[in-house]
């Protein structure tokens, strides 16, 4: 398989008149094109500054990322930024707020729409098309903001946390939910997440990364029997609490 | 539907007496209060000449509607306030935007801003007049000068707390500072941009109020003014025995202007519960299409 992305010797510090805060050291690492991959790590390890780099929101200080091979700075349109909360607009109806992206974009046409609408169906949120998205429970509003990020048709997926703002069973679902289509659609994906039950449930390879300032400890492939095939039934898996002590370990060893 | 059940209807039945007896006991207050003012002056407890009684007020205000003259200088003062609210609103909120836009901007601004607002605008009220002359122009110069330079500060406070993932969330999607300004920035001070306006409304009164007591020849404060100069001057000549009529001019001039403007406030506050969540959507989704 070709390789989607490629991060080449990324550092970031952050500045302010106290002094400086090293987030980021070195880190490099490729991703499948179709691959799902997991990015852990302890608490402020830079996880969220390596997808605002990936995402082009900041400038790397030195490194490199590269998009299918090719160089400079990546493009916004190549990559789907998924946040934490799905932050969708009160003021708007579903349909406007999953139609934001391609509206900035000046893409929004009579065939756009059809495909929205289109999307809607398939992810089971045509009935609340002009809805507000306070009348959405919170596993429907994550679903409408993949579908928001899905319609700008992004090559990868940056995908920041985003069940970690749901209740547990809520989240196990979204969680199952949403890495279902993003594998039929062969997205290729980058997760970022602290909880590591998840991470194995979806990962094809998993990047772990160590405390402040973050750098890369290991990648870990994770392979399960077609069968497991599902984030739920991989929980189930006999590898998957060998799995979780391999990972448990490797953020525990601190060097 | 279904028909309610009965502790339902005894808790809609509980609410309703519950605001019809707020609303009872409302004008009862009023009623009580006139009643109260009204007795002591006729007893003589209080001094009618100074502090005047309903009933006067009322024959002062029927004999101005008579002749027409008290909705001239309502209608003036009322122009006036409207004219200087609708500059206070645009301007402050052009500026709060172009302080947020630029951090070396509302850096180097804010300390002038701070200044400004705690000059006290009644004192420059008597320069604007040599500046500008004795029109209109002034007196809204000057309630525009009240209200706008705090309008400005508090507009720019609430832009700035404007959620920073959000503002993320529009870049991400490709968007430049425009699309976060018509798309998050705008929409989301909805409620904070009204709650400024129910405060300015206020406020230009209060500098038209002070314009009109220096420059005017119409308007509710020239009226007050007026009263009260000839009640001075007469007050010297006649002493206790100045015609009623005109203590009460003055005291139904700042009776109706707080009516007034209450009044207006009311309504419009009234409009905004019954239809706020209608009335901001459609706004947001206005200054969107901008």
């Amino acid at each position: 398989m070709k390789t989607k992305l490629e991060v080449k010797g990324l550092c970031y510090s952050y500045h302010t008149m106290e002094g400086e805060t090293q987030a980021l050291l070195d880190i490099s690492f490729d991703v499948k094109d179709g691959e799902f991959f997991v990015i852990v790590g302890p608490s402020g390890c830079g996880k969220s500054t390596l997808l605002s780099l990936l995402c082009g929101l900041m400038e790397p200080e030195s490194g490199s990322i590269l998009i299918d091979g090719a160089p400079g700075e990546p493009s916004r349109a190549a990559m789907g930024y998924m946040l934490q909360r799905d932050h969708l607009l009160e003021w708007r109806t579903i349909f406007s707020n999953i139609s934001l992206g391609l509206e900035i974009q000046n893409r929004l046409d009579e065939k756009a729409e059809k495909e929205l609408i289109h999307m809607l169906d398939t992810y089971g949120l045509s009935q609340f098309k002009d809805a507000r998205p306070g009348q959405l429970s919170g596993g429907m509003r994550q679903r409408a903001a993949l579908i928001r990020t899905l319609a700008l048709k992004p090559d990868i997926l940056l995908l920041d946390e985003p069940f970690s703002a749901l209740d547990y069973q809520t989240r196990l679902e979204v969680c199952d939910d949403i890495s279902t289509i993003i594998r039929t659609q062969k997205k290729t994906a980058v997760l970022i997440t602290h909880d590591l039950s998840e991470a194995i449930s979806v990962a094809d390879r998993i990047l772990v990364l160590s405390s402040r300032p973050g750098r890369v400890k290991n990648v870990i492939p994770v392979t399960f029997d077609p069968k497991y095939d599902r984030p739920l039934t991989r929980r189930n898996a006999p590898e998957f609490s060998a799995y979780f002590n391999q990972l448990w370990k490797e953020l525990r060893d601190h060097e | 539907m279904n028909e309610p059940s009965m502790s339902q209807k005894e808790f809609i039945s509980k609410e309703k007496r519950h605001k019809s007896q707020v609303r009872i006991c409302r004008v009862m207050l009023l009623v009580l209060l006139l009643a109260l003012w009204e007795l002591c002056a006729e007893l003589g407890m209080i001094d009618s000449f100074i502090f005047s009684s309903p009933t006067r007020i009322w024959k002062c205000f029927g004999k101005m509607a008579g002749d027409g003259s008290i909705f001239l200088h309502i209608g003036v003062t009322l122009l006036e306030t409207l004219v200087s609210f609708f500059l206070v609103v645009v301007i402050g909120v052009a500026a709060a935007v172009a302080l947020w836009a630029s951090r070396s901007l509302s850096e180097v601004l804010e300390p002038y801003l701070v200044m400004m607002n705690s000059l006290p605008k009644s004192a420059l009220a008597p320069l604007l007049i040599v500046w500008l002359g004795n029109h209109m122009r002034t007196i809204i110069v000057a309630a525009v000068s009240v209200a706008v330079f705090g309008s400005i500060l508090t507009l720019h406070t609430g832009f700035m707390q404007t959620d920073q993932d959000k503002i993320r969330l529009i870049q991400s999607l490709g968007g430049t500072k425009r699309d976060v300004l018509t798309k998050v920035l705008i929409p989301s001070s909805v409620p904070l941009i009204i709650s400024n306006m129910k405060v300015n409304v206020g406020l230009c009164l209060v500098g038209v109020i002070i314009g009109e007591f220096l420059s005017a020849k119409a308007g509710l404060g020239y009226l007050i003014i007026y009263a009260s100069q000839v009640f001075s001057c007469e007050y010297r000549l006649t002493g206790n025995h100045m015609p009623p009529r005109l203590r009460a001019s003055v005291t139904v001039q700042v009776g109706l202007c707080a009516c007034r403007a209450d009044r207006v406030i009311n309504w419009a506050r009234e409009q905004k519960s019954h239809r706020r969540r209608r009335f901001s959507w459609i706004f947001a989704s206005c200054c969107e299409r901008v």
